[in-house]
């Protein structure tokens, strides 16, 4: 199942490292909130928003089931 | 199928000739009965708050359906939709709940957090024993065990429902014992999310979705939140059914709402009003000429004199254009005001109410109400329009609530509406012959973690 990147904002405090990790889903904004694609994530990328997923300082980022 | 608004209080009791008898009790599902045209319904016809035994002479005792769902039918067949703004139906969030695996909490939401409504706090007033008969006949609906009434931290409000509880538990008549919670003062209090926090003892702070309201919400409990409009309309339609709800409003949009309105020429209050009632109509624009109309409240819309002049108080009209009935809230702007400072006025306060938990929100609101703030008096550079829009479509869709969606709304709506405005603010100048505030705001932002709570 294809899968997107989803952020909890209330839990995200911008330190960016997904949009370092994942620049072709991520975008920060100027005050280094992710931006997300909103895109499914393909299949060559799944590895790394994983580790987008797990490296989060803030524990913000998930992957979810794509409506 | 529209009827004028008005709240006439010969006109109810003339209606009740010959169809209730005092004392007499009113069958559930009774065929439409005379005087289903007139309003009020829901507030009380004196204008005075109806007591208990007022109450139980209008209407009689509350109908227990003597099961789970079995209200939820006549509901869906009336077409009621949540009247705290959102117009979601009412049977579907009775059925959403109800599915649910746990056993669910019931609360109605009486908080009103919009500064230009008056209208839940009006009819707690006026008919807390038709809420308080929804109440719990939505509890029996979805099988809940523990039902609350979230309401203005207000000790005189707190009193009066104090007191009609205590009457209804003398006269046998809840099931459940209604526990009260209070809401702060705050913009956002009644957001779903920040009510199911607060009920369950924490501060009323929206939180993020999934999981949502009615899976996990008070104490993790399955939660259903009606505003306290829609369990009043629910009591009423227990009692005189699906046809009788009917014959007011439209075929799409059914039954009355109450309005709280603001005249031009500064004057206003609660009113109900058939869905599908001329704008025009209820804000007198005949008479109190406008300079724009807002409709629907601080996450609302404007609308041009000239749009407000053709459209009726319903979803079909405005929803087009942007807008939306919302928790029905119409004010029309003087036409010695200034739309910009009145709109950079409400975009401040909403900027100030932000719950400041999401990095968009706190980070993007605070600017955008300081350019807007620029705009309106007549300070701004070009580059304060540019970052007003990019600073907009920065914070949409980016907050775990909908306050910076509804935040845009208002704030495009205003950019839209008072464009000619635009143009003489950047150029120096101000149509505006008078700086008198229009629009209330309340005094006090939050400053502390206990003004959420």
């Amino acid at each position: 199942m294809a899968e997107k990147l989803r952020v909890n904002p209330i839990l995200c405090t911008g330190h960016g490292l997904c949009a370092e990790l994942l620049p072709e889903q991520i975008a920060t904004d100027e005050w280094g909130y992710p931006i997300l694609s909103g895109t499914p994530v393909p299949k060559g990328l799944r590895k790394l928003a994983r580790r987008a997923v797990n490296d989060c300082p803030a524990l913000a980022l998930m992957l979810v089931g794509d409506r | 199928m529209t009827s004028g608004a008005q709240a006439s209080a010969t006109g109810r009791q003339a209606s009740l000739e010959g169809t209730v008898q005092p004392g007499a009790t009113v069958q559930p599902e009774a065929t439409v009965q005379p005087g289903a045209t007139v309003l009020p319904r829901l507030l009380s016809a004196s204008g005075r708050p109806a007591d208990l035994a007022e109450h139980l002479r209008v209407h009689g005792r509350l109908l227990y359906r003597g099961g789970a769902r079995m209200l939820i039918h006549s509901i869906e067949s009336a077409g009621l939709t949540g009247r705290g703004g959102a117009a979601f139906p009412t049977h579907r969030k009775l059925t959403a709940v109800a599915d649910q695996l746990g056993v669910p909490v019931v609360v109605g939401n009486g908080a009103e957090g919009e500064p230009a409504s008056d209208k839940d706090k009006t009819l707690l007033w006026s008919s807390p024993h038709l809420v308080l008969d929804g109440l719990q006949l939505a509890a029996e609906a979805v099988g809940a065990r523990r039902v609350h009434l979230y309401l203005h931290r207000e000790p005189a409000l707190v009193r009066h429902l104090e007191s009609a509880l205590a009457g209804r538990a003398a006269a046998g008549l809840d099931r459940l014992q209604v526990g009260l919670v209070t809401a702060p003062a705050r913009f956002l209090a009644g957001e779903e999310s920040a009510l199911a926090s607060r009920v369950g003892g924490g501060a009323a702070l929206p939180r993020f979705t999934p999981p949502r309201v009615f899976e996990h919400g008070v104490d993790g409990a399955p939660t259903l939140v009606q505003n306290v409009e829609t369990l009043a309309q629910l009591g009423l339609i227990s009692r005189y059914g699906p046809a009788w709800f009917r014959a007011v409003g439209t075929e799409a949009e059914p039954g009355s709402m109450l309005t709280t309105i603001r005249l031009a020429d500064g004057s206003g209050g609660v009113a109900e009003a058939a869905i599908g009632t001329p704008i025009s109509q209820l804000l007198k624009l005949d008479r109190y000429p406008a300079r724009a109309v807002l409709v629907g409240g601080y996450h609302g819309a404007w609308l041009s004199p000239e749009q407000a002049g053709r459209l009726t108080l319903s979803n079909a009209d405005l929803r087009p254009l942007g807008a939306a009935a919302g928790a029905g809230v119409l004010a029309a702007l003087p036409v010695d005001r200034c739309g910009l400072v009145e709109s950079a006025r409400v975009v401040r306060y909403l900027a100030l109410e932000s719950a400041g938990q999401c990095g968009p929100c706190l980070n993007g609101l605070p600017r955008i109400a300081a350019s807007l703030n620029q705009l309106a008096q007549r300070r701004s550079t070009p580059a304060d329009r540019d970052d007003v829009q990019r600073w907009s479509a920065l914070v949409e869709r980016r907050g775990a609530c909908h306050h910076p969606d509804g935040t845009v709304r208002f704030l495009r709506s205003a950019l839209a509406v008072f464009t000619d405005e635009v143009t003489l603010h950047e150029a120096g100048r101000c149509s505006a012959r008078s700086p008198e505030p229009f629009l209330p705001i309340p005094a006090g932002s939050p400053a502390r973690e206990e003004d959420w709570s």
